[in-house]
């Protein structure tokens, strides 16, 4: 345990975390949004997954695949969100039992579609050398994932900080009733959300399946570490999910190096903690 | 005989038709019945929380998990629960599950709605957590396997006998959960669910109440999970992931909450779908899913509000029949 054994798990551990942020992001602006308990989040980062290896088998091409895979999730994420959510109305259990029903239409669909075999994405290999920095062995994907997380996270907040629509967003999250007063269309902000949920959830798939490959049962260990990202970093806020996924990427990675019997109990139990004592989570709008 | 009797009564025949019926079937069915059953208990004990105390649970499956590790590790490591000491397996069981819900509670009970589920979605990945991958205790992935079911007089190992054992725990179990929601406590919780707030003004110890009927409901989950263990033969993480607790959750929204027997038929409708559609059919899961999707769609009271909505239907076809009748008259 020296010095490089606590500075490589701490590199694996962030970049875990950008990976976590992409998932983990989406799904805290659709809670925020929306109040719903996305169930079927796990399922398009899958899908992501899968539809990217389609791409690459059929074009070759693994550049086309991440824009490809997460805009048909995107639409798939409207789809759902307008024939099937919003009619519902506002009703939290409703809805999380329907994305359930649905997590579990996809889990089949993907088991027919690209059989129960483990596939692993490749990336270019450009991305799979590695590169020496002060003795340690850096993969060049861990570092582009990293890159990745940065720049859709300042895009995510640039657009919800400094655009109109952002501020509709947030208004949105703040107070829903309120905005519809104040004429902001949150019908449409949902949909929006929900989509870019999903898009950022798919392109967490595509980028991940380099490393976690892609199997089916995926979805479902996926969505609780998600949740527990929303959930430490608070729901409805940007920051606190960056945050959120930082602190899990690490406590994940650590949890299994030092303690692996207690690994996901590490993981879990300050999630319930956090959230008996803030519900918001730590950086929640209150 | 009012509403409420005849209801019972059907309960009544129908358990006793099950009783009757299933021990003379095929051991495919009687298995079948023997899983459906013992995993009821803790779709009721859920239904306890969500249809009667409004507290949706997303992690009913870790008491089950208790029940279910106490008996398989007590089992495997000690031999002990294998004779008449069976009976002390399950009142460790149902103890343990309680005193877990006891802790669970402490941290859960004052969130709600969506909350709530949240929490004991946390809670439950806990547990699941340790299943997994405690390996010396738990086996890790690849659970515990009991080699043989007790034996005390009677041979549980013979289906028939076990089916009768677990049919026998599930009938009281359902007894004693009706008599709970029929009792003044269960009449509270109904109206905390309905109005929680007003509830309050009333004077009653809200928080206290929704603590008792948790701690309750997760005592039953470890009976359920005794029974599964022995039903199963095997005990793994896959008894405590998410996604169980996702099902007992949709079995009793299916049959519907608020019914405890919807619960029984939700779960009996979803293992027989599992369990015989699949040697049928490669694609039955589209059919439980879209089951799933078109009962919270248009059946938000479950199978078990059918009925209900038909006498409505009745009633307002009714009232325009009657309505037209009248129309001559005051035009």
């Amino acid at each position: 345990m020296n010095a490089q054994f606590w500075l490589t798990q701490a590199f694996n551990g962030i970049s875990y975390g950008a990976l976590l942020f992409l998932v983990g992001s989406g799904l805290s602006l659709i809670f925020g949004v929306m109040r719903i308990v996305n169930l079927s989040h796990g399922s398009y980062f899958l899908l992501g997954g899968y539809i990217a290896l389609s791409v690459i088998w059929t074009t070759g091409s693994w550049l086309l695949a991440i824009p490809v895979a997460a805009l048909i999730v995107a639409l798939l994420g409207v789809v759902m969100e307008r024939l099937f959510l919003r009619p519902l109305g506002f009703d939290p259990l409703r809805q999380v039992l329907l994305t359930v029903g649905f997590a579990f239409l996809f889990q089949q669909a993907a088991l027919d579609i690209w059989t129960g075999n483990n596939f692993d994405i490749n990336p270019p290999d450009a991305l799979t050398k590695s590169i020496v920095v002060g003795g340690l062995y850096l993969p060049l994907y861990r570092i582009f994932m990293i890159g990745m997380a940065v720049v859709i996270g300042v895009i995510l907040w640039l657009v919800m900080e400094k655009t109109r629509i952002g501020a509709a967003v947030r208004a949105t999250v703040d107070d829903a009733q309120m905005a519809r007063g104040v004429g902001i269309d949150t019908s449409r902000v949902s949909m929006l959300i929900f989509s870019l949920g999903a898009l950022l959830a798919a392109l967490g798939g595509v980028i991940g399946g380099a490393f976690l490959g892609v199997y089916p049962g995926l979805d479902f260990e996926m969505l609780p570490i998600a949740f527990a990202v929303v959930i430490i970093g608070g729901m409805g806020s940007l920051g606190g999910a960056a945050i959120g996924a930082l602190i899990v990427g690490l406590a994940d990675n650590f949890g299994k190096a030092l303690f692996p019997e207690l690994s996901y109990f590490t993981l879990y139990a300050p999630m319930a903690l956090i959230l008996a004592v803030k519900p918001t989570g730590l950086f929640g709008r209150e | 005989m009012t509403r409420q009797h005849i209801k019972v009564l059907i309960v009544v025949v129908a358990l006793a038709a099950i009783a009757i019926v299933v021990p003379n079937t095929n051991s495919f069915v009687i298995l079948l019945t023997t899983r459906a059953l013992a995993f009821s208990i803790l779709v009721m004990s859920l239904d306890i929380l969500l249809g009667y105390t409004g507290l949706p649970s997303l992690g009913q499956a870790a008491y089950l998990g208790v029940g279910a590790y106490v008996t398989a590790i007590l089992a495997t490591r000690y031999q002990f629960g294998l004779g008449y000491d069976f009976w002390l397996v399950v009142a460790l069981g149902i103890l343990l599950a309680a005193a877990l819900a006891a802790i669970f509670g402490l941290l859960a009970i004052r969130a709600t709605g969506v909350y709530f589920l949240m929490i004991t979605l946390a809670l439950g990945q806990c547990v699941w957590g340790l299943a997994y991958r405690w390996n010396s205790l738990t086996g890790g992935d690849n659970g515990i396997n009991l080699r043989a079911r007790p034996k005390f007089g009677i041979d549980l190992a013979n289906e028939v006998t076990f089916f009768y054992l677990v049919f026998g725990l599930f009938a009281l179990s359902l007894l004693l959960m009706y008599t709970l929601v029929r009792s003044p406590f269960g009449q509270s919780l109904a109206g905390i669910r309905e109005r929680e707030l007003r509830m309050k003004i009333l004077g009653y110890n809200t928080w206290l109440h929704k603590y008792i009927a948790f701690i309750v409901a997760g005592g039953f989950g470890g009976l359920s999970g005794v029974l599964w263990a022995h039903t199963a033969g095997i005990v793994s993480p896959e008894n405590v992931v998410l996604t169980t607790s996702v099902d007992a959750l949709l079995m009793a929204v299916l049959g519907g909450a608020g019914t405890l027997v919807g619960g029984v038929i939700g779960a009996t409708i979803v293992f027989g779908l599992r369990e015989y559609l699949s040697t049928l059919v490669p694609w039955w899961q589209y059919v439980l899913g879209a089951v799933y999707v078109l009962t919270i769609l248009y059946l938000p009271t479950g199978l078990m509000g059918i009925p209900a909505r038909i006498r409505q239907r009745r009633a307002l076809t009714g009232n325009r029949e009657a309505m037209k009748k009248m129309a001559p008259v005051t035009s």
